[in-house]
């Protein structure tokens, strides 16, 4: 059981906080000789597998390193462009290591302003009255659970569906933000949140919720 | 306990089917629109689920809960998409989304040779049989909502 990430977006719907505590490894390293294998192509400014799923590559992994050497975005350390260069025989054999593209900081804001719309959506399609946004959202490896505060800031949690005491979690969260983001003479409001205080109370809550799972009566 | 309402789209975002049972309030839009809206929305969250995603999914997407009700969803390897909105006390409505499409999609429809595929459904055996099947649940109840 894990906490895998906290969110915090203003009521604008913009990232103001961003923390990953627990990032599961699902990489694969192998060594390739000549010619490969795989059919790579390039999405989103990566190169991803798109075709020859195997040994723990999976399609849609990106290119994480090649000869132990990380790659930066399509290109290699030294500037080389990575389809080219896998192309070259003499580069071979060659190891590669693949797994999941992790999100840059410009993704991580693209998808916190989704989550802010797909929210509202949420809520405008209830067939019920009175319904609020999304609170929780399942899929698979993962439960989403977010709680939005009466001032339309959203506390996001991202969690393994089996961990419990989320809720507790996010009010938890909250008070953190007030005590130590809110009630900083430095903070200015809907700002991106830099407070060491802030930092350290909700690395030891995620710590305490991934333990305990609730913070008993009362907190 | 209760059943709100179901729409199937299929691959392109057409809606071949909606009907609805306890539903208590409308969107407010027509219903061309919020076809419209309910698909793109799945669509958004999928994306935005398999981006967020810290390991590879096999399902993906299930179901969302808000305050007052939950969504939840199935989708065959062919991109068809079933959504049920259902009240909280409904766990997972996995198995009877699934029911729909083998027991009553692929045996009413795909097996009939006067149904267009890709159109909205027209089948009155379909809609009788499914009217039925959703009556039917353990967990549908009217009264209680």
């Amino acid at each position: 059981m894990a906490i895998f990430s906290v969110y915090v977006v203003n009521k604008a719907g913009g990232l103001i906080y961003q923390y990953d505590n627990y990032v599961p490894r699902a990489e694969a390293e192998k060594t390739f000789s000549y010619p490969l294998d795989l059919v790579l192509k390039i999405h989103d400014e990566k190169v991803v597998v798109s075709f020859g799923q195997r040994d723990g590559i999976r399609v849609g992994h990106a290119v994480l390193s090649i000869n132990g050497v990380d790659v930066i975005g399509k290109n290699t350390a030294d500037g080389k462009d990575i389809i080219e260069y896998l192309k070259d025989a003499s580069n071979y054999p060659v190891s590669i290591r693949f797994g999941r593209a992790r999100l840059s900081s410009n993704e991580k804001l693209m998808l916190a302003s989704m989550f802010h719309s797909l929210f509202a959506i949420g809520s405008q399609l209830s067939p019920e009255v009175g319904s609020s946004g999304i609170e929780m959202l399942e899929t698979d490896v993962f439960k989403l659970h977010c709680y939005q505060t009466l001032t339309g800031i959203k506390f996001i949690v991202l969690a393994d569906p089996r961990q419990s005491g989320i809720d507790a979690l996010l009010r938890k969260i909250y008070e953190i933000y007030s005590d130590f983001a809110l009630k900083n003479p430095f903070y200015s409001l809907e700002m991106p949140i830099r407070c060491e205080l802030f930092d350290q109370n909700l690395k030891s809550a995620l710590e305490i919720a991934e333990k305990a799972g609730n913070f008993g009566a009362g907190s | 306990m209760t059943v709100h309402n179901l729409y199937i789209f299929d691959r392109n975002g057409t809606c071949l089917y909606y009907n609805e049972w306890n539903r208590k309030k409308q969107a407010g839009i027509s219903k061309e629109e919020e076809f419209k809206l309910m698909y793109g929305m799945l669509f958004s969250i999928r994306s935005f689920v398999s981006k967020m995603s810290p390991l590879d999914m096999k399902d993906g997407f299930l179901s969302f809960q808000t305050s007052r009700y939950r969504l939840h969803y199935y989708e065959t390897p062919t991109g068809l998409k079933f959504v049920l909105n259902t009240d909280l006390s409904v766990g997972s409505a996995r198995d009877t989304l699934q029911h729909i499409y083998s027991n009553l999609y692929v045996e009413l429809l795909v097996k009939n040779p006067v149904c267009v595929l890709g159109q909205s459904l027209e089948s009155e055996l379909f809609s009788s049989r499914l009217d039925a099947f959703i009556r039917g649940l353990p967990y549908y109840s009217p009264r209680a909502a």
